[in-house]
């Protein structure tokens, strides 16, 4: 029988020395493009992209693309045999056949955990709901080890929709795998960070603090890392008016802030960060995508073998 | 009141009051050919009130099912009148098609062959996590 091949679904999928081990590559790939440049020749990619996300899809796809791989999937249920009703996995079991490696994004939680019993070749959750992300935890522990040298001794703020924010609770627990980092969880009352997620924080012994003020919070971050307040999260559309705008980074609010911080965000951004703090050199979340690619290109690598 | 002893069959003992009715519908007694007598409210000296059911048929029961309804059950299997074996429950790792996961965002939810497995989280606290979702359920939610 073949060995079970890797699925990441989870951040906590892979160890610390795996993510350590990941960011080393990145570092490489940045330093010698050409030595990966064809890396994955004749190595096929598939992108199932059961709903659009062009963003992650467009990023995984230029990894590929600069590891000299090749690219085949589809994007939107509509074009897909999902829409005629074939199952998450059929659709594995298919394009197991088809491929080297497969990267899925599906709007239903857990579908990656259907997708990890059915494949036969290594396999990365790109997103299922509002659940898990891991590839975006992977380009934010990257943005963060490159800005401040290393992922221990960081203060870290979080700031806007701390109870949906998935991308907050991943980084969370990748986070809190390494050494002395402190959190300072900044959100309104509605958005606080959940219970099981602060219990982590508790277990964890860490020192951490949360507030409604951005204001306060900014002069001790060495990292901020906004988010987005997501208006399908809300029930009521008076609640999401009132508190999508609560947090505008500005450069007044930057004033007050470390001039090593470095800003982060998932991105698509709507309005929680001004434009006019693209300009300021802590804004780091555009160079945060480029961090996102070369640890994509990493994972490929690792997950094919391919990174010796 | 008194309930004859069965000759050949299983005596579920020591069930929480008030659970017999649910022991009768996730073993699915109510397909059986063979007598099934529910006794509910029995004095117990351990329970102060407890239920018990005797079915006189040697059947394969869920013990997984029947330690997640309540692991304080002891199953006694009886031959020619006379037990010859007892077993003790406990809440099982995994439970396959028994909770159903309700996050309408699960995958469960447009996937409806796909089977609904929940893994142990917590054995104090009887939390069950969705093995895909993660939604976590608890006990009482059995009904
Ligand atoms: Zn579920």
């Amino acid at each position: 029988m073949q060995p079970t091949p890797r699925s990441i679904i989870n951040i906590l999928d892979l160890t610390v020395e795996e993510i350590d081990h990941l960011m080393d590559l990145a570092d490489d790939i940045e330093k010698n493009p050409e030595k990966y440049q064809d890396k994955c020749a004749h190595k096929q990619l598939a992108t199932l992209f059961y709903e659009p996300s062009t963003r992650t899809r467009l990023s995984f796809e230029s990894a590929m693309l600069a590891l000299g791989g090749q690219i085949l999937g589809f994007a939107g249920a509509s074009s897909s045999s999902a829409a005629k009703g074939e199952s998450v996995a059929d659709t594995i079991s298919v394009m197991s056949n088809y491929v080297d490696i497969m990267v899925m994004r599906h709007p239903k939680e857990g579908a990656p955990v259907v997708a990890s019993m059915h494949t036969t070749v290594p396999f990365i959750n790109a997103g299922d709901g509002g659940h898990f992300h891991p590839t975006q935890t992977l380009a934010d522990v990257l943005t963060i080890r490159r800005t401040r040298g290393s992922l221990s001794g960081i203060t870290l703020g979080l700031c806007g929709d701390l109870k949906f924010g998935r991308t907050v609770h991943s980084l969370i627990d990748a986070m809190l795998r390494y050494p002395d980092n402190k959190y300072i969880l900044i959100s309104p009352e509605e958005l606080k960070i959940p219970e099981y997620e602060l219990d982590k924080l508790k277990e964890a012994g860490v020192e951490f603090e949360e507030t409604t003020s951005l204001e306060e919070a900014i002069p001790k971050l060495d990292i901020l890392y906004m988010t987005r307040v997501q208006k399908e999260r809300f029930f009521n559309e008076e609640d999401y008016l009132r508190l999508k705008d609560i947090y505008i980074l500005t450069p007044e609010k930057l004033r007050n802030a470390k001039p090593d911080m470095a800003i982060l965000h998932p991105l698509p951004r709507v309005n929680e960060i001004s434009v006019a703090v693209d300009k300021d050199e802590r804004a780091k979340y555009f160079y945060q995508t480029l961090c996102g690619k070369q640890m994509r290109m990493a994972l490929i690598l690792f997950l094919l073998g391919l990174d010796k | 009141m008194t309930v004859d002893g069965i000759e050949n069959g299983i005596v579920l003992d020591h069930i929480e009051a008030g659970k017999a009715m649910m022991v009768y519908k996730y073993l699915n007694l109510d397909k059986l050919d063979s007598q099934v007598a529910l006794i509910q409210n029995c004095s117990s000296r351990k329970m102060g009130k407890k239920d018990i059911v005797k079915i006189s048929e040697d059947l394969d029961i869920d013990l997984d099912v029947l330690g997640y309804i309540d692991p304080g059950i002891t199953v006694n299997y009886i031959k020619n009148g006379i037990r010859v074996d007892k077993k003790t429950l406990q809440l099982p790792e995994t439970l396959t098609n028994v909770l159903k996961c309700k996050n309408p965002r699960c995958i469960i939810s447009i996937e409806q062959e796909l089977p609904h497995v929940f893994k142990i989280v917590d054995r104090t606290k009887a939390l069950y996590r969705c093995m895909y979702c993660d939604t976590i359920v608890r006990s009482e939610e059995l009904n």
